[in-house]
């Protein structure tokens, strides 16, 4: 070590601590490749992800697509994707609509509301959310069979066997159409469309009304009508839409927890717009509904967005628990795929990479948002 | 016409005064007022005619609460040994009690001001971990042994909790050294990792360390599978506190490192004497939220096939007699969740007002 300047002193250790590091690294890697190599050896089992293509041969509860025991390891583990996709986005947007609602409550100046809203918060914001799924779970499990189910004015009904909702008698594949020409068509006018918020929500409902009964005419199977409404047969219902009662169960508990959250959220960024602004609202004679729109939540939303965004991963993250009630989201689907395929490494590999890509895209969403909303010049 | 008052506002004036401008400000206001307090007032009457006054208390046999029209609180009387301390033997019970009073006991006094020095903090939870261990595991101190396949409900719940914290908080803190370190590899790992479980669902990473793990490791190598679990819950809760002290770092001036090394102070001692005190005081609030975080999470280890609080509680209303008070018993564990968590979750909001006004 002798005639090297302290610089470079700090540089070689600087170096020989990265090394062992990388070392340590290399060999743990080494060390489980190796040790899987023999377990998998001694258990019989071929890794790859040729396994994707045989077929399963169990069933499991929900579904968005056709499915049979017959499908592949691929289609099942993409209906699972499906499945988490479609709860964790229902859930996530029904909670940010009740969460504003509840963190506006929680500002709100008239005492009843505010308590209200707190208790909301408060009871269930402090239970877990497994407890409260598995909770609701039971309660809904228990509710009266179809031939007592409880009824809105006889186009929905809730019984032990899940909701039934009158609908439109297309099609899942025809619905996911219908769905992307909604976003489109509320992209286009948005951009095209000049005139009130009002106005363009006027105007978007109608066109969709038009739009879904032409798809409907065209899809309903023959013969039939293009609306259907769920019908008491016997022991059972015929006919509407069936949500199954653990997806009701899911989507009641993420939401009431995630709007819990999300009202808080909220609260802080209406806690943080300046009085100044408001009081000048006031003074310029706004109403306090215009006070809100046009002042406090453009303001608001510039704290709001980055926590609502960890609120949508964590919500993403929480469908997981579906598992706990037996609603087949991918998680069921790949851990009943690992004890009946034994392609541990492979489906985990799997679960980490659906669960990375959905959170990236959150992520990117998030910051598109996010750069909308900031200050311009700053 | 606004009378100016003579004499300071009385109690009840500022009441009525208050109730004006936040309740009753205008007719349209007051009918929104009476209607929605009204309905708030029905629904806490419904819950407490359920619990209490319409409730049975003391029936010993399940079909006495048939035709009550309340809850049936005699299946907590009957299972609730069951619910707090699973298949632990039922003749050893008081060890369980004394176990679980020491890890509250230990949460309890982490609150109070005397005990946040690192060291004192440290010892503490050392020692009430160690109380529950010893009391539970038993062969250690000459009594019977206990095997952690028997430890279940609360108490189990609060061993997973303990020692997730006990171990996460120190992998916490290195990895957010790790973060800040000025070798490239070490930093860039360190932000992989804490990135990587953060993405990843709790429920993935545990059921990765109860399954997977044992491929991958040696059978000599691979331990309890609960122990599996609560190391991977750590890494967990370490990567989560990470980020807390992260920010608790940031907060540090960076001429109090360059006046620690002008001083001729070594890397460890300006770390310890100078930042990390204040990197704890920054990160207390963002800390206590993660502990109140950990233990709301340690609920979803029924899914892996732990016997916690939530699957002592299927069990106790599970067999026979008892089956359809099944509303009785998750209320009282929601019961139970709740006030650990909404305590827990007050005292922290406390201490963010207590912190922001001393730090102005």
């Amino acid at each position: 070590m002798d005639g090297m300047s302290p610089t470079q002193k700090v540089k070689l250790r600087n170096f020989a601590i990265q090394a062992v590091f990388l070392t340590a690294v290399v060999i743990i890697i080494w060390g489980a490749v190796s040790s899987a190599r023999t377990n998998l050896a001694a258990l019989g089992i071929s890794s790859g992800f040729d396994f994707l293509d045989r077929a399963t041969g169990w069933s499991y509860s929900f579904s968005l697509i056709d499915r049979s025991i017959d499908d592949s390891y691929g289609k099942t583990l993409f209906i699972g994707f499906l499945s988490t996709l479609f709860l964790g986005i229902v859930s996530i947007i029904l909670a940010t609509i009740l969460g504003f609602v509840i963190g506006t409550a929680r500002d709100a100046r008239n005492i009843a509301l505010k308590s209200a809203a707190t208790v909301f918060v408060q009871v269930f914001r402090n239970i877990p959310l497994i407890v409260q799924i598995v909770f609701l779970y039971a309660i809904l499990i228990h509710l009266p069979g179809p031939r007592q189910a409880a009824s809105l004015m006889e186009l929905a009904f809730l019984s032990n066997r899940g909701l039934m909702v009158t609908g439109l008698n297309i099609p899942v594949s025809a619905t996911l159409i219908l769905l992307a020409v909604a976003v489109a068509l509320a992209w286009a006018m948005r951009r095209f469309v000049d005139g009130g918020f009002g106005k363009k929500v006027g105007i978007w409902l109608g066109l969709m009304i038009l739009i879904s009964a032409a798809v409907a005419m065209v899809y309903a199977p023959e013969g039939e009508s293009i609306i259907s409404i769920p019908e008491l047969k016997g022991l059972r219902f015929v006919g509407g839409i069936n949500v199954p009662i653990e997806l009701v169960a899911m989507i009641i508990g993420i939401v009431l927890y995630g709007s819990a959250y999300i009202a808080e959220v909220v609260r802080g960024g209406l806690n943080e717009v300046p009085k100044g602004l408001v009081e000048a609202g006031k003074a310029l004679g706004l109403t306090s509904h215009s006070i809100w729109f046009k002042i406090k939540m453009p303001m608001a939303l510039r704290t709001i967005i980055p926590p609502l965004g960890n609120q949508w991963i964590f919500l993403m993250k929480a469908t997981t628990i579906g598992v706990a009630i037996g609603f087949s989201d991918l998680f069921m689907i790949i851990s009943t795929s690992i004890t009946q395929s034994g392609q541990t490494l492979e489906l985990i590999a799997i679960l980490m990479g659906a669960f990375l890509l959905i959170n990236y895209s959150l992520a990117q969403l998030i910051n598109l948002m996010n750069a909308r909303m900031k200050l311009k010049g700053q | 016409m606004a009378a100016i008052a003579t004499s300071l506002p009385t109690r009840s004036s500022r009441v009525s005064s208050f109730l004006k401008k936040r309740a009753f400000a205008s007719p349209s206001e007051t009918a929104f007022t009476v209607l929605f307090a009204g309905l708030l007032l029905y629904l806490i009457y419904l819950t407490l005619d359920w619990a209490f006054f319409s409730a049975v208390w003391g029936a010993t046999e399940a079909d006495k609460c048939a035709e009550a029209g309340g809850a049936c609180w005699s299946v907590i009387s009957a299972r609730h040994r069951l619910i707090l301390f699973g298949l632990y033997p039922y003749e050893l019970h008081w060890r369980s009690t004394l176990a679980c009073a020491a890890i509250i006991a230990t949460v309890i006094l982490s609150c109070i001001p005397f005990f946040w020095k690192a060291r004192r903090l440290t010892t503490l939870w050392i020692v009430g971990f160690g109380a529950y261990y010893l009391l539970m595991e038993g062969s250690l101190i000459g009594l019977q042994q206990v095997t952690t396949d028997q430890w279940g409900g609360l108490s189990l719940t609060l061993f997973l909790f303990a020692s997730v914290v006990l171990i996460g908080m120190p992998m916490g803190l290195g990895l957010a050294l790790a973060r800040r370190s000025n070798l490239p590899l070490v930093r860039h790992g360190a932000s992989l990792l804490i990135d990587f479980i953060r993405s990843l669902p709790l429920l993935t990473t545990l059921f990765t360390a109860a399954v997977v793990i044992p491929i991958l490791l040696p059978d000599w190598l691979q331990g309890d599978k609960i122990w599996r679990v609560i190391i991977a819950f750590g890494l967990f809760f370490a990567c989560y506190q990470a980020e807390v002290f992260r920010g608790g770092f940031q907060a540090i001036p960076k001429g109090q490192f360059e006046a620690g090394k002008a001083l001729g102070l070594s890397y460890w001692r300006i770390l310890s004497r100078i930042v990390l005190p204040q990197v704890f005081r920054h990160a207390m609030p963002g800390t206590i939220n993660m502990v109140v975080v950990t233990f709301k999470e340690t609920a979803i280890v029924i899914i892996i096939g732990f016997f916690d609080i939530l699957a002592s509680a299927n069990a106790a209303f599970g067999t026979g007699e008892w089956a359809p008070y099944y509303l009785e018993v998750y209320a009282f564990i929601a019961l139970i969740y709740w006030a650990f968590i909404f305590s827990l979750g007050q005292y922290g909001e406390y201490l963010k007002r207590r912190l922001t006004v001393a730090s102005h």
